[in-house]
């Protein structure tokens, strides 16, 4: 994974600058006209944002369970990019929101639960941050309980009659507006990897770096 | 299986006898509560009369913060006294320990709640003996959701430092699935003409919930308290 | 004593004039009045929310990843240094 980031941080990097050509490019919807191509970011933003939540819930388990220590690294990454991603998600769909439905916010079942995940990233964030040692197992604990919400914002929009669209309407989407879309997506994908490896790899070499002072004290 | 009740219950014994000795997380929390009432109650008054629907939710406000502060509080009485290192030590098993402290939590709570209950009741005018059952259901429901996920943190927290202000930063975010379910539950039942299948879907949800929150929080209690 | 009568003198004045000043403030409507469209004055145009969007989106994980990219250095050259100490 670590060979990989380089390449990968030159690939979204260059993806997302010509992006805005292809979005340009992209067909408008009838109804919401230009403010719509803010969806081009809002969905990998999304999609990614639960992913986060997922992979830290995953080596928080690991950690915990498995009591693997190159775990918890992995889990503190996942959850500050989980925290970037909510941030763009919620800032990006807000503002979609004032002109598709004419409000900011409205405390429906999708964006009431995934401001709950984010919130509870933030939290996870804290308690490493201002917990004092042993904390990495009790945030652990807490991430597992932030994993489940995570079906629960993807089914919510089904299952409830909510303002915001349903999970039918990306597989849907015509052609000329899927390209453009998964491009984005491609692009938000690798950046992410690329960062969540970034992120690990400094928390662990980190660990190293304490270890080594601690070796000196002892010698 | 005898075994680990048996354990809870000596544990939920023994938080029992140390309260009615002193009875203060008890007497504090309910005055704490009622406080918490009285304050939504003038802060939203209007006209000498409370907006229709606002008991459900003042009620679940004053239940999660009371709640949170005996959480802490009973913690904080065990370290303090150095017998939650004790308790990890005993020949029993983890889960059975978290078991116990749960119950003592919800017997704190349920005695709360006999005393918030009625005062919304008499404050807001909400029809509290319509449907008993169902509102007894709803309360013990959400109410386990909200504790079984405190006790784990609660527990969590007691070494670490500022463990007062995180554990509501901790616990909120995660338990307000519960709290919107409890408190929607209950505005269905109060409503002008009750809103009965509402009351039920909510209870339902409220079930899968405290399951899912149950398991985890027995599942990772053992790991998570382990030094 | 005057001191207390001083201040009980502000206390009643404050009292005194509280109501009227509550009184002359503009009544809020008494009900939620609904709005069809909202008026051309508080719309915002749709290339401003865009921009402002993919704005954000760039400025956050552009300081993201220089934030990450300082740290990693500085760790690395703590690393290094280290190392060749250790030895």
């Amino acid at each position: 994974m670590r060979k990989l980031t380089t390449p990968f941080i030159g690939l979204s990097a260059g993806m997302l600058l010509v992006a805005p050509w292809i979005i340009n490019a992209a067909p408008y919807e009838s109804t919401m006209g230009l403010v719509q191509k803010v969806f081009y970011f809002h969905f990998p933003s999304a999609i990614l944002f639960l992913v986060a939540s997922l992979i830290c819930g995953v080596h928080s388990f690991r950690f915990l369970f498995m009591k693997r220590q190159s775990a918890d690294a992995w889990a503190l990454s996942a959850a500050e990019l989980g925290l970037l991603f909510g941030a763009l998600t919620l800032v990006t769909g807000p503002l979609w929101a004032r002109k598709a439905w004419g409000v900011w916010w409205v405390w429906d079942p999708r964006l009431t639960s995934s401001l709950l995940l984010f919130l509870i990233f933030a939290s996870y964030l804290m308690l490493r941050k201002y917990g004092g040692p042993g904390s990495e197992r009790l945030a652990a604990g807490m991430a597992l309980f932030g994993m489940l919400n995570v079906p629960f914002i993807y089914v919510s929009v089904n299952v409830w009659r909510t303002l915001h669209p349903q999970t039918s309407v990306v597989p849907t989407l015509p052609t000329d507006m899927g390209i453009p879309l998964w491009f984005c997506f491609a692009a938000f994908t690798m950046l992410f990897l690329a960062l969540l490896t970034l992120r690990a790899t400094l928390e662990l070499q980190r660990a190293r770096v304490e270890a080594l002072y601690l070796a000196e004290d002892e010698a | 299986m005898s075994e680990f009740f048996r354990v809870a219950w000596h544990i939920v014994r023994k938080d029992m006898t140390v309260e009615i000795r002193s009875r203060e997380i008890l007497f504090t929390t309910l005055l704490f509560a009622v406080s918490v009432v009285l304050v939504f109650s003038f802060a939203i008054v209007r006209e000498g009369r409370a907006p229709d629907d606002v008991a459900a939710g003042i009620l679940w406000v004053a239940i999660s913060f009371a709640g949170t502060l005996a959480m802490g509080r009973t913690f904080e009485r065990e370290r303090y006294n150095d017998t939650l290192r004790a308790l990890m030590l005993a020949p029993a098993d983890r889960p059975a320990v978290y078991t116990g402290k749960l119950l003592g939590l919800l017997l704190l709570l349920g005695l709360v709640e006999i005393v918030l209950v009625p005062l919304v009741g008499l404050l807001f005018g909400a029809p509290i003996f319509s449907y008993p059952i169902m509102l007894i259901t709803l309360l013990a429901t959400g109410t386990i959701g909200f504790a079984a996920v405190g006790t784990l943190f609660a527990a969590m927290l007691v070494r670490v430092r500022s463990r007062d202000t995180l554990l509501p930063v901790l616990l909120y975010p995660i338990t307000i699935p519960v709290m919107i379910a409890g408190v929607r539950g209950t505005a269905a039942l109060f409503q002008a003409t009750p809103d009965e299948p509402m009351a039920r879907f909510w209870i339902g949800l409220l079930i899968f919930w405290d399951a899912i929150f149950l398991t985890l929080a027995l599942w990772t209690f053992e790991p998570v308290m382990t030094e | 004593m005057m001191r207390f009568l001083r201040v009980c003198a502000l206390f009643v004045t404050l009292l005194a004039v509280t109501p009227p000043a509550l009184l002359a403030q503009p009544q809020p409507p008494k009900e939620f009045v609904p709005v069809d469209e909202i008026p051309p004055g508080e719309q915002i145009p749709a290339i401003n929310i865009v921009a402002a969007a993919y704005g954000f989106v760039w400025v956050a994980v552009l300081g993201y990843v220089w934030s990450i990219a300082s740290r990693l250095k500085q760790v690395e050259a703590e690393l290094t240094e280290l190392e060749s100490r250790k030895r």
